[in-house]
């Protein structure tokens, strides 16, 4: 199951040309991008791992793309995204965020239902590929 | 997502396409038309007006400009060569008009299309090579990554290559570089300068880098006469200026201090003027008795000069 979180995830996925004219709009209204990874995609997981700080000091996308390729080097099948950073007064977040990097299989999600008194019924959303292995191992 | 985010993704590619520069159409096509458009020439003569002397550096950057300017024409024809490889080394003697001339650069690349975005990056050994192993390149790649796009300055570029230490990590940051300036052609620009014996032998010592550097150029030192109208523009920029006497003294003062070793072009003009403030301001403290006029207050007199240790020696001698 493809996952679709964040821009452009309805999308076929972006090719690197596309990433970096996307990039380089953020940079032309002043947002810092930064690259963040993970392998629990799950969609209340907000908090990836970051991949070195954001790039506050970057102006081209080109810089970017080249971190970018590290990252893709680094952790071929995790999920990974870029993020830009809004820091204008009264902003201060993420305004734009997509996957740039998806591992090659996804086994998706399944919906847990947990029986509750009174006919109750409490669902959660569990990752096939995280609940198989641990960390490090899933994709 | 918030809303921010799907009215960012909505503007993306319209936005980005806007911002690139518009490549030139076909219809017009002639070389008054592109001048026109790329202002180029305003651009030329504003170099002409501001920076004295260095017709050599002039010269070669009107035949960039002047390629810039034919490429684009041709690729609107569906001719297409390649980017030409614009990385240079700019080589003189101190104080002349080096670090100035790359600054200009990047804003005149720039304006010309080829480098995104104009900024300059100036560098020098320590911001590239590491202080122990593993790190130099994560340096050296991060201060490229910052680079790109727009101009990399750097200054004093044979410290990079210490021959003296074969375990020195310069060599590192070198390869590193090596490689940008080869697979990032389009990216950016990389400038190397320095003094002009010291960078032949670092180039001795890597002819690879040294042929991977389309633009030697070369940067002359300054005619008495020159320096004497960089001293005056320098002047006029900090709100001085010369009577009609202290005039010919600055003149004599310049030949004499030519004359003399560890001459440094403008940068001894600009200590000269700096150190003529100093007297001039000591001259104005030591009799407060007299009244502070605008004249008095920007004007450098004859004895402001000749206070200086250039004269001294001169009449010992």
């Amino acid at each position: 199951m493809r996952l679709t979180q964040g821009t452009f995830s309805f999308l076929p996925d972006l090719t690197d040309e596309q990433i970096a004219r996307q990039i380089e709009y953020c940079l032309d209204r002043g947002r810092a991008i930064a690259i963040e990874y993970t392998d629990d995609p799950h969609p209340r997981n907000t908090f990836w791992e970051m991949f070195g700080a954001p790039m506050f000091d970057l102006h081209d996308a080109a810089g970017i793309m080249q971190a970018l390729a590290e990252c893709r080097k680094a952790f071929p099948q995790y999920y990974i995204r870029i993020t830009a950073f809004d820091s204008t007064h009264g902003v201060e977040s993420i305004t734009l965020a997509f996957i740039v990097n998806r591992p090659a299989h996804e086994p998706g999600f399944r919906l847990v239902r947990q029986e509750e008194p009174g006919r109750t019924v409490r669902y959660t959303v569990e990752s096939y590929a995280v609940a198989a292995k641990p960390e490090g191992a899933r994709y | 997502m918030t809303d921010n985010a799907t009215r960012d993704a909505a503007a993306g590619p319209a936005a980005a396409a806007a911002a690139s520069p518009a490549p030139t159409d076909g219809a017009g096509g002639s070389v008054a038309s592109v001048l026109a458009d790329t202002g180029v020439n305003e651009l030329l003569r504003e170099l002409d007006r501001d920076l004295i002397g260095l017709a050599p550096v002039k010269t070669r950057i009107r035949e960039i400009a002047a390629l810039l300017l034919v490429d684009r024409l041709r690729r609107s024809r569906g001719f297409s060569a390649g980017g030409p490889s614009l990385h240079m080394c700019f080589s003189g003697n101190p104080g002349t008009g080096k670090t100035t001339v790359a600054m200009r650069m990047a804003a005149i690349l720039h304006r010309l299309g080829y480098i995104r975005k104009g900024h300059l990056v100036a560098v020098t050994r320590d911001d590239l090579v590491g202080q122990y192993i593993g790190h130099t390149a994560p340096k050296t790649k991060e201060v490229l990554k910052k680079a790109m796009g727009g101009v990399l300055f750097i200054d004093e570029a044979y410290y990079l290559f210490r021959p003296e230490n074969e375990r020195d990590y310069g060599q590192e940051a070198i390869e590193i570089l090596l490689q940008v300036m080869e697979n990032n052609r389009d990216d950016l620009v990389v400038i190397l300068a320095g003094y002009k014996e010291r960078m032949d032998r670092f180039f001795e010592s890597n002819p690879g880098l040294s042929s991977r550097i389309a633009h030697h150029i070369d940067f002359p030192d300054y005619q008495t006469d020159e320096l004497a109208l960089i001293g005056e523009r320098m002047l006029d920029a900090m709100h001085y200026r010369f009577d009609a006497e202290s005039r010919i003294v600055f003149d004599d003062y310049l030949r004499r201090r030519m004359a003399q070793p560890h001459f440094a072009n403008a940068r001894s003009v600009r200590n000269a003027l700096d150190r003529a403030r100093l007297r001039h301001a000591y001259r104005l403290y030591a009799h407060p008795e007299v009244a502070t006029s605008d004249e008095s207050l920007t004007t450098i007199v004859a004895a402001d000069l000749l206070a200086s240790r250039v004269f001294s020696e001169g009449s010992a001698r």
